[in-house]
């Protein structure tokens, strides 16, 4: 596929359009319809319908760590093929990333508060989102801490490549170590061992969240390159008012 | 090899040249450790159970601190531009870096680590577990080190973003670093720890300076 075609940002503002309005109502669709499925299903023999935290909790927890493999990806793309648009896809995701993160993390804890009696615990599950959620805000500090823009991005892109080996370790931390989060029901070898009726609501919810972060990515991503476009105005502006002033000052 | 032992011994001199401006690192480490029964209390049971973990988190922060000097004062001399124009990777020359960084703060660290130890009433017999995973973990600290402040070179309050750039990749070798030396207190062998920490060891030293060197890189264009 070539991508060289989707480099032009002038291209992507154009495609962007009709895109957005494909995925605003597709992503509100199927949130709908997750949430309708969700609070249809049976209450769980042991917790009741706090289960019902399960299809917020578990969708944001696989697009917390999508957010960071995209971002990987992107910097990879943009490390490699000095790609124009990687590095503002993966500034952009990062903020996203960070938010399906920390609603994990403060929908986790709430559910472990009610169902094993503790906000909080050191198991590994939980000690490498956290960490996952740290790389986030690393990630956006250094991006954003140069004076030219260009560079912050492509040393945030090399940090982002670094902390990709955080990925497996929390996808197999239920498997490597004794935690207290239960281990994997969905994605695993021998397939899901959910039962049905809540695997079908959590995948629509799964589906509804990617949805909702692609059209969340393209807005920001539209906003970026708007935002660049002022700060060349500006400049220019002021580059041609400097000529102007001086004489405008003496007269 | 003599171009890299050539940045190994110019790191050390200017490390030691201003009256031991090398001894810094350790010096944060001692004090910063005895801090801790001024904290939590002089009970010697409590000390002896945080003391490994105490011991392991004041060595990464001295690690850090010193941090801003490995390849700062180079990028603004224009040393760092001689050094990538010199036939010796740059890659190499990060690892050179590496190696002087750990000889003034890692070293120093695990030498003072049995004294700092004693204070904080720690049971003798982890101490050779404490002190082997030191020796393995202090090097990667070093290494994932020279990646945030190659990334960071010329960023707005560097030293600070180093920080919070490194701790969380850090964060593995403390667990497996403490996690031996409590295994040791447990009276088991905190075999299975030390055999991580090398691995870990065994994977940043190739991969780390590939990072360290695109950061510097780019710094340099």
């Amino acid at each position: 596929m070539d991508f060289h075609r989707f480099a032009n940002p002038a291209r992507f503002m154009r495609m962007s359009i009709p895109l957005l309005r494909v995925l605003a109502p597709a992503a509100a669709v199927l949130l709908a319809l997750g949430l309708v499925l969700g609070f249809q299903v049976p209450p769980d023999y042991k917790q009741g319908m706090t289960v019902l935290i399960m299809f917020i909790h578990v969708p944001a927890a696989w697009m917390a760590m999508f957010a960071y493999a995209f971002l990987a990806a992107a910097s990879a793309v943009a490390l490699v093929w000095r790609h124009p648009l990687a590095e503002v896809a993966a500034v952009e995701a990062a903020p996203l990333g960070a938010g399906f993160t920390a609603l994990c993390l403060i929908t986790g804890s709430l559910w472990g508060a009610k169902m094993w009696g503790t906000w909080w615990v050191w198991d590994a599950r939980l000690t490498s989102v956290l960490v996952l959620f740290f790389l986030y805000l690393g990630y956006l500090a250094l991006a954003h801490a140069f004076d030219d823009r260009q560079r912050g991005l492509r040393a945030a892109s090399v940090l982002a490549l670094v902390g990709a080996v955080n990925l497996p370790i929390i996808k197999f931390s239920v498997d490597w170590w004794n935690t207290l989060h239960q281990p994997a029901s969905v994605f695993r070898l021998g397939g899901p061992t959910l039962s049905t009726v809540y695997l079908w609501p959590l995948l629509t919810m799964a589906l509804g969240f990617t949805l909702l972060f692609a059209w969340l990515l393209v807005l920001r991503m539209r906003a970026h390159l708007m935002e660049r476009k002022i700060e060349t105005l500006r400049l220019v502006a002021i580059e041609t008012r400097q000529t102007v002033q001086p004489q405008e000052a003496l007269s | 090899m003599s171009a890299f032992l050539a940045i190994v011994r110019r790191d050390l001199r200017l490390a030691f040249r201003q009256g031991g401006d090398g001894a810094f690192a350790v010096m944060f480490f001692v004090l910063a450790a005895i801090l801790f029964p001024f904290g939590i209390g002089p009970e010697p049971e409590l000390l002896a159970r945080v003391a490994p973990g105490i011991l392991w988190v004041v060595a990464l922060l001295a690690a850090i601190l010193a941090l801003d000097r490995m390849f700062q004062p180079d990028w603004e001399d224009g040393t760092l531009e001689l050094i990538r124009l010199s036939p010796l990777p740059l890659e190499l020359a990060v690892v050179a870096k590496c190696l002087a960084h750990w000889l003034v703060t890692g070293l120093p660290v695990l030498l003072a680590t049995p004294v700092v130890a004693l204070m904080l009433r720690l049971d003798p017999a982890s101490l050779p577990m404490l002190l082997l995973g030191m020796a393995l973990g202090t090097p990667v600290l070093s290494l994932f080190g020279s990646v945030g402040a190659a990334l960071t070179l010329g960023a707005r309050r560097g030293g600070v973003l180093v920080s919070l750039l490194v701790l969380p990749l850090e964060v593995p070798v403390l667990i497996f670093g403490v996690g031996a030396a409590d295994a040791a207190v447990g009276h088991e062998v905190g075999r299975a720890q030390l055999l991580i920490l090398g691995a870990m060891l065994a994977a940043a030293l190739p991969l780390c300076p590939l990072a360290a060197a695109a950061g510097l890189r780019q710094a340099l264009e």
